[in-house]
């Protein structure tokens, strides 16, 4: 049976232990984010292609990954991918976590990168071609420039809230904060000290952040005075 | 001689550090018509916003039919109003504005409809009627069942006047109705409140730049300049034998 | 034996689950985003603060971690299994989308234009005429699309309250699995297939809403 009450001590003595698993939490939202910031990508171009039956289809696969729980996703690549025939093989549970949520969240980036080049006016598409610019210099020296400001603090807010999002692949052993305040709990019949530790943790990082990007937000559309941030929040527990 | 029904009484008011407002003194009597000309930024709608409850002036008094309207007597002593106060008063006041304003959510009759029955408690038969009467009046007695963004501008604005007008309200207040206007709606715009004027007994205020329609319908037209009304008077008081540069010079500008 | 047609079934078992707590923390959810959005738009500085703490904080941590903290925390705090896993679990995602969507609701109030209110005032109507029928109105038809999007944010979050032990979908799946291994691809892309269809018309729905949320508010 669980200890039913509060302790201090086991408090302080769950604080050093849970910190142990900050850093792989830290890594898995990174090297997620990366991740997904790539294959972002790969939606942005598939829905480019002006292919009307491929634009459906790639448009509902995104619904279907964006509008289906990351857990079962993740048990999905962790459990039974390795027992599929010929592709299936076992991968760690640091790698499921940053493929599956990686392309979980991707979902959400492709549509950031969307709504940043859908942002730039079309005017500015005709002027760069009636100024004869070439395909490249286009993009490079137009629209990109004008395209990205406005995401960043869009793919801010995803990125905390992709942070928010790690702790659920303790379920599949990734080694973070949740994961050693469950083994901490389980070693001491008490789990209420490490999981308020745990909290605590994920409010001291995304806090700060989170106030960060508003006032990011805010300088972002006053310079660009740019609707682009209400177009895309098709959200995850977006801001 | 009657008693006005607004009385203005050293009516100042700041933004902040900046004093737009200077010491109004301004009687309006009842069946009135008033226009306040003046150059942009002199203080014209922060006037009439005051009287609709929208603004609080700084200092001074509104006095509206014998009540202080921003102030109320508690324990003896004169303190800021509170909302029930406010209301109590401002139920006399209508206020049209420059952007229409009307409930995008309500269909025309029932943008008519609404304060009626909920703010004053009219039977809603009695009240339907009514509003499909002011409706027609302005000339949207085939539209009162579509929505506000079904109609033009000018339609809109005058969907707001009749709105108002169903409160049957003693003062009527107009700023600027059309000056959100495309050039070719402001006529009929015009001729409803043209009409309004020569049928209906409430005061009315007008701060407009439609300085030749102005100065036809009103009773009295003040120049307000800088936070003061600089010149008062009639209409050929004011084009005629006014000896005030600014306003000369300010006529000039609007007047062909 | 067509395996599709075998593992359907056992899945479905766990759909009463599923779909009660979605209906039930989602229900909870709007009930807190409606209180928490007004409180947070108070004139009381006391209540805009309390409000203000209870929305960054579950805002800034994971809805498992409260899910697990709540577990263990409602019979410290209110004694030993007051609440089953069920109720907890509806506590666990009302609360934490109830403080998302607070900030929906007052977002959305403050929205509407500036001089809706004013008109409202000229028609000498009271503060709470001003919210009923002139505010509020508007403001609801500018939050149905959001209220649409974490609605099925919430139905991604019920797969959680499986690892609480509720006989969710998921919870089946994993059972099911667990006796044949080999069909785990398939059943977890049944359980998907599950969640997507669930989660159909509340896409269908969330679109709806965003072409009304276009209609019927002034712009200006
Ligand atoms: N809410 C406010 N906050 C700060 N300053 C204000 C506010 N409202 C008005 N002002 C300032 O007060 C002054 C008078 O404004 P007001 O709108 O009454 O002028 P107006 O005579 O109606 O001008 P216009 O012809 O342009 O409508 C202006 O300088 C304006 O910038
Ligand atoms: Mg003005």
């Amino acid at each position: 049976m669980n200890t039913n009450y509060w302790s201090w001590d086991r408090l302080t003595e769950a604080f050093p232990f849970v910190l142990e698993g900050i850093g792989m939490t830290i890594a898995v939202t990174f090297a997620t984010f990366l991740f997904a910031l790539i294959f972002g990508f790969v939606w942005l171009f598939l829905r480019r292609i002006p292919n009307r039956s491929l634009n459906w289809f790639v448009t509902w696969i995104m619904e279907f990954i964006r509008s289906t729980p990351p857990l079962v996703q993740l048990f999905f690549l962790y459990f039974a991918w390795p027992v599929i025939p010929y592709v299936g093989v076992t991968l760690s549970a640091f790698t499921c976590a940053v493929v599956g949520l990686g392309i979980h969240f991707s979902t959400y980036i492709g549509e950031i990168y969307r709504s940043g080049i859908e942002s730039v006016e079309k005017g500015q598409w005709e002027a760069a071609t009636a100024l004869n610019f070439s395909i490249r210099d286009k993009w490079l020296k137009i629209i990109l420039p004008q395209a990205i400001p406005p995401t960043i603090p869009m793919l801010g807010n995803y990125f905390i809230i992709l942070f928010k999002e790690v702790p659920i692949t303790s379920t599949i052993g990734v080694q973070g904060i949740l994961y050693m305040a469950n083994t901490f709990g389980a070693r001491n019949w008490a789990y209420i000290e490490a999981l308020t530790i745990v909290g605590l943790i994920l409010l001291a990082l995304s806090y700060p952040s989170a106030l960060c990007i508003r006032k990011l937000e805010v300088k972002m559309n006053t310079r660009f005075n740019n609707n682009a941030n209400k177009k895309t929040n098709k959200g995850v527990t977006s801001q | 001689m009657t008693e006005p029904i607004v009385r203005y009484q050293n009516v100042h008011k700041s933004f902040g550090d900046v004093e737009v407002l200077k010491g109004i003194d301004l009687d309006i009597y009842p069946a009135e018509k008033i226009a306040i000309i003046g150059p942009s930024g002199s203080g014209k709608t922060t006037i009439i916003r005051m009287l609709m409850t929208l603004e609080e002036p700084t200092s001074g008094d509104i006095i509206v039919d014998g009540t202080n309207l921003w102030k109320m007597e508690k324990d003896e002593k004169m303190v800021k109003a509170n909302e029930k106060h406010l209301r109590s008063v401002r139920g006399d006041i209508g206020m049209v504005f420059q952007h229409f304003n009307l409930f995008p959510h309500m269909t025309i009759l029932e943008n008519c409809m609404t304060a009626p029955i909920h703010v004053k408690g009219e039977d809603k038969k009695e009240v339907e009627q009514r509003s499909i009467e002011m409706l027609e009046r302005v000339g949207l007695g085939d539209k009162i069942h579509n929505y506000p963004s079904q109609l033009s501008g000018g339609q809109k604005q005058r969907v707001a006047m009749a709105r108002a007008l169903v409160m049957r309200p003693k003062i009527m207040l107009f700023d600027e109705v059309t000056s959100a206007l495309d050039p070719e709606l402001v006529g009929e715009v015009l001729e409803v409140i043209r009409d309004i004027a020569k049928n209906d007994d409430m005061a009315m205020v007008l701060v407009t730049h439609e300085m030749d329609f102005a100065l036809d319908i009103a009773d009295k037209v003040l120049f307000l300049d800088e936070g003061v009304i600089a010149e008062q008077g009639t209409a050929s008081d004011i084009i005629e034998h006014s000896q005030n540069e600014r306003l000369q010079e300010f006529l000039s500008r609007f007047r062909a | 034996m067509n395996p599709i047609m075998d593992i359907a079934p056992q899945l479905a078992r766990g759909l009463s689950i599923t779909l009660t707590i979605l209906v039930a923390s989602a229900l909870f959810a709007y009930l807190m985003a409606f209180i928490a959005g007004l409180c947070s738009l108070s004139k009381n500085i006391l209540i805009r603060k309390i409000t203000g703490l209870y929305v960054e904080i579950f805002r800034g941590t994971s809805l498992i971690v409260q899910l697990f903290w709540l577990v263990y925390a409602i019979p410290i705090l209110f004694g030993l299994s007051l609440a089953s896993n069920w109720v907890i679990g509806v506590m666990a995602i009302g609360l934490n989308y109830g403080a998302y969507l607070s900030e929906v609701v007052r977002s959305s109030i403050l929205a509407v234009a500036p001089g809706q209110f004013e008109a409202a005032i000229a028609l000498n109507m009271s503060s709470f005429q001003r919210m009923r029928l002139v505010i509020f109105p508007q403001a609801v038809r500018m939050m149905l699309p959001e209220f649409g999007n974490y609605t099925i944010q919430m139905l991604k979050g019920t797969a959680l309250v499986s690892l609480i032990g509720l006989n969710d979908v998921l919870y089946f799946g994993n059972i099911l699995r667990s006796s044949n291994l080999s069909y785990g691809p398939l059943i977890y892309i049944m359980v998907l297939v599950f969640y997507f269809i669930l989660a159909l018309p509340l896409i269908f729905l969330t679109r709806k809403a965003e072409k009304v949320a276009k209609k019927g508010v002034a712009s200006s």
